[in-house]
């Protein structure tokens, strides 16, 4: 990998994440033209606590100004308070993303291990009743909202049976600590990380099987067949490696949108991540929080863009090269 | 001169495209899930379009539904049960279908717009006003959807409108790229230049040569972005960003969460809902898969798969 490469996707990367800060500026100034009429939507508020209330939220000012200040404030990680708890929109953002991370992370391994082994089942016996069964299951799952798989789920291991809880990181009553609190949360876990790895893992599976499917159109396994090697050995030795190229990145990629990806699956579950304090923000409304939600979403979804430009140029020589 | 005038280059063109459509369409329908995802598609929009003939609007209002029973069951209740207003389950059933279709198309028909403007405008130009296009393309494409869409509609407030400009504004960056991509390669045929050495000016290129080259393409990628919209209809009226005065499949999947139809056990509520974004929007990705293998010029001739 060429420095001039690495140094031009990081510029790449860094000039698109300024582009969202200006943007998040204008979206939420411009647009909503008035943020303190849109937040007391109906209720009604005195002259003076009006103008309280639009210094409070730097509102008053030029735009220039206020731009200024917010360039700023964003650059020393002052993302100002919410308006629903007063808490600044960093320590809530940091409070919820652990929930985020574990569910979402879990969730994105689990599809990404499964998901590849549903494709090569699928895509090295084409045409089978494996790839049947798998393609279709992959586009029921893709035409679903994951968040009804969610309350198909919920209601019927939850509510009906009552195998699981209904939602929740933890039983708000136990005082366990150590493993038996883990042990908690994982069985809290359990529901919302089904719903989201059955629905990530259709997109795995079709691309690790028409991936392996290109592969096998590819002239070393002609040579390596040629060469007597059992069916076992040409795929899991000769085939396979070369097709997860492309699962590589899109797991790196999918890695960005852990922190964005389960918004309205942790809102049925009541999970307390990132998902469910930006379900808060939008019946707030909660427009610092929301603001500050996007602007950390994006620049998860841009780091991991990065990463995993740079992992591909590092696994496959051809974009190396180029 | 002969007795039978020739026919016109217009006529020529028009009986050529003709014949091209209906060899399209013989390919279609031997394409049996295509032709599957076709007729699930004509039942609903024709339910869509005859919802007032279903079922009178006035059942959707919990006004005249004050003799129902609540969280009545479908046997208590037919075809669909109530809800905890007493409201019929099949009427907002019938008549979310025509918003969440109507949301779906019309967001697609304002993506395919922006994308196919600024991709063929970045492929047939190039240079700094192509470079800048795909510029703006790819950040569209790099920030988060549900993010800037929810961040969107928090802003702007929710209405029908705006949900549709919402969901529109953030679904055209990956058809500008297909676009731009055919451009490309189109613009460097001979016929092309041919025109162009004859002195066609830019947009008689565009509009003759151009467009009727990507059309197929396109027509392939709306059946195929629709079911994306419809999608994203459902997530964003679920989470409250919806038009509140007007019932959609989403919508109707947010007032059974608010009014507790899981605690309920009032599975009628919102499996119904669930089921109708489930099968329209198979039946589009079926539809627009067999139309891209039929249209598209890079699948045509490739191997299957």
């Amino acid at each position: 990998m060429s420095p001039r490469y690495v140094i031009g996707k990081l510029g790449g990367s860094l000039a698109t994440l300024l582009f969202v800060v200006v943007f998040n500026f204008f979206l939420f100034r411009i647009v909503a033209t008035d943020p303190v009429a849109n937040l007391f939507r109906g209720r009604n508020l005195t002259e003076s606590q009006r103008d309280e209330l639009v210094h409070e939220f730097g509102l008053d000012g030029s735009l220039l100004h206020q731009f200024w200040a917010y360039v700023q404030q964003t650059a020393s990680l002052n993302l100002g308070r919410s308006y629903s708890t007063n808490e600044t929109v960093v320590s809530e953002i940091l409070d919820a993303a652990p929930a985020t991370i574990w569910l979402v992370g879990v969730s994105t391994i689990l599809s990404a291990v499964i998901g590849v082994a549903l494709g090569i089942a699928a895509g090295w016996r084409r045409r089978s009743k494996t790839d049947y069964a798998a393609t279709t299951f992959t586009m029921t799952t893709y035409s679903m909202p994951d968040f009804w798989l969610g309350m198909l789920l919920l209601s019927l291991f939850a509510v009906t049976l009552g195998w699981f809880p209904v939602g929740g990181l933890q039983d708000p009553t136990s005082t366990a600590t150590g493993p038996a609190l883990w042990a908690d949360q994982a069985y809290h876990m359990f529901l919302p990380a089904l719903t989201l790895t059955l629905a990530y893992l259709g997109e795995y599976t079709l691309v690790m099987r028409s991936s392996l499917l290109d592969t096998m159109r590819e002239d070393f396994l002609v040579l390596a067949r040629a060469k007597g090697l059992r069916d076992v050995v040409v795929r899991n030795r000769h085939a396979v490696p070369n097709a997860l190229l492309p699962v590589v990145t899109l797991a790196a990629i999918n890695f960005g949108f852990v922190l964005s990806g389960a918004i309205a699956v942790e809102a049925i579950f009541s999970w307390p991540g990132l998902g469910l304090a930006t379900y808060d923000a939008i019946n707030g409304p909660d427009l610092p929080m929301l603001q500050g939600l996007f602007l950390v979403f994006s620049a998860s979804v841009i780091v991991f863009n990065l990463l995993a430009d740079l992992l591909y140029a590092w696994l496959d020589p051809r974009v190396r090269e180029a | 001169m002969s007795a039978v005038a020739a026919p016109s280059a217009k006529r020529i063109a028009w009986l050529r495209r003709r014949r091209a459509a209906a060899a399209a369409w013989s390919d279609f329908r031997h394409d049996r899930a295509g032709m599957i995802g076709l007729v699930i598609l004509i039942l609903f929009v024709a339910m869509a379009l005859a919802a007032p003939l279903i079922v009178p609007e006035s059942e959707l209002r919990a006004i005249n539904a004050l003799d129902n029973p609540v969280w009545a069951s479908p046997s208590e209740f037919s075809p669909m049960g109530t809800d905890s207003l007493g409201r019929s389950v099949w009427a907002q059933f019938v008549w979310g279908a025509r918003i969440s279709l109507l949301v779906g198309l019309a967001a697609t028909v304002m993506a395919m717009l922006i994308g196919t403007v600024v991709g063929v405008a970045a492929g047939f130009y190039g240079g700094r006003v192509g470079g800048v296009l795909m510029r703006i393309t790819e950040w569209f494409l790099v920030i988060p959807f549900l993010p800037l869409a929810i961040a969107l509609a928090a802003v702007l407030g929710p209405s029908l409108t705006n949900i549709i400009f919402v969901i529109g504004i953030t679904s055209w960056p990956s058809t500008a790229r297909l676009v731009r991509a055919q451009v490309l390669t189109l613009k460097e045929r001979l016929y092309v230049d041919r025109s162009r050495a004859l002195g066609a000016s830019d947009a008689h290129l565009m509009g003759r040569h151009i467009m009727p080259n990507i059309s197929g393409l396109i027509l392939a990628n709306t059946t195929l972005t629709v079911p994306i919209a419809i999608l994203s209809e459902t997530t964003l009226s679920f989470l409250g960003l919806g038009d509140p005065t007007s019932t959609s499949w989403g919508k109707m999947l947010e007032d059974s969460f608010q009014q507790g139809a899981l605690t309920e056990q009032a599975w009628w509520y919102y499996v119904p809902p669930g089921l109708g974004v489930l099968f329209v929007v198979l039946a589009f990705t079926l539809v627009g898969h067999a139309l891209e293998g039929i249209l598209d010029p890079r699948l045509r001739n490739a191997p299957t798969e």
